[in-house]
């Protein structure tokens, strides 16, 4: 079977949300976003404008997938974080753990600082998601689940 | 992995299309999507060659409707078919929740079926997954075209376990919905079931 759901809780969403959201205003981010490795989106703070996000996050976890297989092949395990630097924007990705921290800043902010913030974000962010793994299998199983509920005709109502 | 956030009460799962090259994957997609009103879909992304064949993958959002007042989201995600794309498949197949095997029907393309199909097996068991476990629905395309290979012996020779078996014709949207319905529920039951 498929692995077992990765479940965020309301509270574990919050912290994740004020962690980037601190990290945003410390590196005078346009906008960080938190990805799982997947490519689905878990949070995000600043500002999107009218950027799909939904791709986004889609494209850097290929991205991330990509390097990090590229990164096997000349010998490295993994490379930890992916820079990539354009005329106004530029875009930081760190690895942690199953999510990326994904940066996107301008000429308000620098490359230095932004690495330097979000090294310590990310060790805020691992305890979060660690939390959150642990407790992913305890609640989608548990007494709590609203899922083990999910009738027949709840799918097929989609469908209709 | 299905990935559910209680706080925007959000069901995210990823279902990938697979096949041999030019099988249809592609166009499975572009027709759900010229088919979805707006509200329900993402953009169509596609990263592919000059010559329109997909290179690392397509990809769009499709969202189905709430379950128990959850949002269902889809991500669905097709693979490069070429055999010598193999690292890039690789990578898509990361975190699947339902695969689609999108046959060609073609006589000539019935052993780029079965070495795709192998692949896919072998890819998922690199993966940590068991085709036989996983959500799983076949496809066969191309049902329009005059030089196909007979319904059962496609099926005899494809089929892996119990999957749902669609006959399609992806260009025209014949059987690209019931594919789709397919693999979506099964799914959602494992949902259930986890």
């Amino acid at each position: 079977m498929a692995q077992l759901p990765f479940i965020i809780q309301e509270h574990q969403f919050q912290q994740l949300k004020s962690v980037i959201a601190r990290l945003c205003v410390e590196c005078a981010a346009r906008v960080v976003f938190l990805v799982d490795r997947d490519g689905q989106m878990i949070a995000i703070h600043g500002d999107i404008g009218d950027m799909d996000t939904t791709s986004f996050a889609s494209l850097a976890a290929g991205n991330v997938a990509a390097t990090s297989s590229m990164a096997k092949l000349i010998g490295e395990d993994v490379f930890p974080s992916v820079v990539h630097e354009g005329e106004r924007e530029s875009i930081f990705i760190s690895v942690i753990g199953r999510s990326l921290l994904v940066v996107v800043f301008d000429e308000r902010s620098t490359l230095g600082l932004v690495k330097i913030r979000a090294k310590k974000a990310s060790y805020e962010v691992a305890a979060i998601l660690e939390a959150a793994i642990k407790d992913s299998a305890a609640f989608s199983t548990g007494p709590n689940s609203v899922f083990a509920e999910i009738t027949d005709e709840d799918i097929d109502s989609l469908f209709s | 992995m299905t990935f559910i956030n209680y706080a925007s009460r959000e069901i995210n799962c990823k279902i990938v299309y697979y096949g041999p090259g030019l099988c249809g994957k592609t166009t499975n997609l572009q027709y759900i999507y010229d088919s979805t009103a707006k509200e329900a879909k993402g953009k169509l992304i596609s990263l592919a060659t000059e010559t329109d064949r997909t290179l690392f993958f397509d990809f769009m959002p499709l969202e189905l409707g709430t379950v128990r007042g959850f949002k269902t989201r889809f991500h669905l995600y097709t693979v490069p078919g070429q055999v010598y794309y193999d690292a890039s498949r690789k990578l898509i197949l990361k975190g699947v929740d339902g695969v689609v095997f999108v046959a060609d029907s073609q006589e000539e393309r019935f052993d780029a079926n079965i070495e795709s199909l192998y692949n896919l097996e072998e890819n998922l068991a690199t993966q940590g997954y068991d085709l036989m476990k996983l959500p799983y629905v076949l496809q066969l395309n191309k049902r329009d075209l005059p030089n196909i290979v007979p319904l059962e012996d496609l099926t005899n020779e494809l089929r892996r376990k119990d999957e749902p078996v669609f006959e399609a014709v992806a260009v025209n949207g014949t059987g690209v919905f019931d594919t789709l319905k397919a693999v979506a529920k099964q799914v959602l039951t494992e949902l259930r079931k986890s």
